[in-house]
């Protein structure tokens, strides 16, 4: 167990291809990192540098207080579970479990403890014989966590371990990686490029975009207050409505229409405007919103999402499935609930922090 | 292709008992013509049934061999081609799997290079090299022994290449897990490569088998002493006497004894030789 410090890591490829810019990151110990971002953002190379599998080309990685970049990944004191498992397939899954163990010279009997009480926490036990190929994606994903955990590593790395199984096994898996990152309580570094993946696993997430850090946070925190509009655009399912509009003094426009915000316009020229799907309502008769022309609707169940434009620029609304829907119905936007971002560089600007974002972290009661 | 017409399958296995029937019947005349006494294939009617001379004719070539025409007991050559095809098959294998485990899993400086100077030795043939090999061969003194009929040809670049291209297919991931896992390259070679070549080593294993058997040109090249003669070299002696008639019953039973052995190989290592050429097992 230990804490993981990455100080102005860099990544250039030979050729000059430069992957990953100036990360700083510091990782408590037994805390569970996320790192997301869209494919080719830098995520796995940053993961893969900490791991030890990529030389470090800037910067130092530090596991507990030791600098580790000559250090050969098995005497790193992580373990690392692989995307597609890359278990040893001529080997049962006893002798993957123990490989690493055998290697490092344990003795019979530990091992024997170790494997036993891993594959119990995995309940893989009534397949220690069996050879991979005999296993389903679910058992072969246990496995290749199993191998982790026997090694009682300083830091678990996570490689998007579950990108190859279905969508239910999925959601139940994640569920058991939280579950064990929990219990045993060792510093987690995971890749995904899936934001659901990302907000429900993360202690802190990481979002990377264009192999620089965009914004670190806990989930809530990426999610209330995202620090750009890319981390808009990416956490939060539907994406963050932005659209284009001016600030006048205390009023907001967008295109022809114009709303007033009661005292939270932070600067004022055009800007980015973001908000949520579920911070936008279908308004009463008599409010002030914004005119909403109805494109199509999407079915979720709990919600309804109704895509549609104002204007000319795209919004999509989650509300209730029992409200009735017509043409020529408008949208009531609650000013608290707005995100500005600069038009330029699209940073979120400051003096903009909406209520919600001091939402207290749910603590998990394990 | 799943189709059940009685006429077409009656033609399909026509065809295919014909084709079967036309590679069969020389060696079944051989392995006839070598029961019989030596003059019966003189006569100009050539039997189709087994005669008595079986054992005779095998227990004199495999005892005694055929002095007059200048060939040793068949059971010693039997024992040189099987030491040099055993040799050649085992030496081929762990040259190449070591230079392609070389060539695939390290970064050295001219890696790329090595690689294509092996790969181009593909394209020149035992033949064409002969006359400065034998020389050598023949300055290093190896004349005559086993190493002369085995260390020229022990090299291979086929071999090479499809360790090579087998190796490729193998998840990078694999190695990397044995990385973290504490296998230094040699050890991620024994423990997991080497495993995982098991078919591959099977099936080359026995091409190279049946190749290091079937070499003619060379041994005839470099041995002289009929105590290092292969038995490929020996039913050419056999068919080459100088006056008289040929004894064909010999010939044919030393045929049939030089065709025995890479049968049984291939018969005993079928299984493995067929996963090895199609299943990929990952």
């Amino acid at each position: 167990m230990a804490s993981i410090d990455v100080e102005s890591v860099g990544k250039v490829y030979t050729g000059g291809v430069r992957a990953v810019s100036d990360i700083r990151l510091n990782i408590a110990d037994g805390e569970f990192i996320v790192l997301v971002g869209p494919s080719g953002c830098g995520k796995s190379t940053l993961l893969r540098m900490i791991a030890g599998l990529e030389t470090i080309s800037e910067g130092e990685v530090k596991i507990g207080a030791r600098v580790v970049n000559e250090v050969e990944p098995a005497d790193r004191d992580i373990a690392m579970v692989f995307q597609n498992y890359a278990l040893y397939p001529h080997m049962t899954v006893y002798n993957n479990l123990a490989y690493g163990l055998k290697n490092r010279g344990t003795p019979k009997a530990e091992i024997d403890a170790r494997v036993a009480e891993a594959a119990r926490m995995l309940e893989i036990t009534q397949y220690l014989e069996r050879k991979p190929r005999a296993l389903s994606g679910g058992q072969r994903q246990r496995v290749a966590m199993g191998r982790a955990i026997v090694r009682k590593p300083a830091a678990f790395l996570f490689d998007e371990p579950l990108s190859n199984l279905d969508a239910k096994l999925r959601v139940s898996m994640r569920g058991e990686i939280k579950r064990l990152q929990r219990r045993l309580g060792t510093t987690s570094i995971y890749v995904t490029h899936d934001q659901l993946e990302a907000m429900t696993l993360a202690d802190r997430l990481v979002v990377l975009n264009g192999g620089r850090i965009e914004q670190i946070g806990a989930p809530l925190e990426v999610y209330h207050a995202p620090a750009s509009t890319f981390v808009a655009s990416f956490i939060g399912s539907p994406a963050m409505n932005l659209v284009k509009g001016e600030l006048h003094g205390d009023k907001l426009a967008i295109g022809p229409a114009m709303i007033a915000l009661n005292g939270f316009a932070p600067t004022s020229g055009a800007v980015t405007i973001g908000v949520r799907a579920e911070d936008l309502r279908i308004a009463r008769e008599d409010e002030e919103a914004l005119p909403f022309r109805l494109e199509y609707t999407e079915e979720l169940g709990a919600q309804r999402l109704i895509h549609g434009t104002v204007g000319d620029q795209q919004i999509t609304a989650a509300v209730s499935p029992e409200i009735a829907l017509s043409p020529d119905m408008r949208i009531a936007i609650d000013a608290k609930r707005l995100h500005f971002f600069s038009i330029d560089t699209g940073k979120r600007l400051p003096g903009n922090v909406p209520a919600e974002a001091k939402l207290a972290p749910a603590e998990p009661v394990l | 292709m799943v189709e059940n017409r009685p006429f077409l399958n009656f033609l399909t296995h026509l065809v295919l008992i014909l084709g079967v029937l036309m590679v069969v019947f020389p060696v079944y005349l051989a392995f006839i013509a070598s029961t019989h006494g030596p003059t019966d294939f003189m006569s100009g009617i050539v039997p189709l049934l087994p005669g008595d001379q079986f054992s005779a004719n095998y227990g004199y070539l495999l005892g005694t061999g055929e002095s007059t025409a200048g060939a040793p007991p068949f059971l010693l050559m039997l024992g040189n081609s099987l030491a040099m095809a055993i040799m050649i098959a085992v030496g081929k294998i762990a040259i190449s799997i070591i230079s392609a485990f070389a060539i695939v899993y390290f970064r050295f400086p001219l890696r790329v290079p090595a690689f294509w100077l092996i790969f181009m030795t593909l394209m020149l043939p035992v033949e064409v090299r002969i006359l400065p090999t034998y020389k050598v061969v023949a300055d290093l003194g190896m004349l005559n022994s086993y190493s002369g009929l085995v260390i020229p040809v022990i090299a291979s670049a086929t071999a090479t290449f499809l360790f090579r291209q087998f190796f490729l297919t193998v998840p990078e991931e694999m190695m990397e897990a044995a990385r973290v896992d504490g296998a230094g390259p040699m050890k991620f070679f024994r423990d997991i490569l080497l495993p995982l070549s098991r078919t591959n080593i099977a099936a080359l294993f026995i091409i190279m088998f049946i190749y290091g058997w079937n070499q003619y040109l060379w041994p005839m090249l470099i041995t002289t002493e009929p105590h290092y003669y292969t038995v490929v070299m020996g039913i050419k002696r056999l068919a080459n006497v100088l006056d008289g008639d040929n004894q064909w019953n010999l010939v044919m039973a030393g045929v049939i004894l030089a065709g025995l052995p890479p049968v049984l190989v291939i018969i005993f290592m079928q299984r493995l030789f067929v996963k090895g050429l199609v299943e990929t097992e990952k």
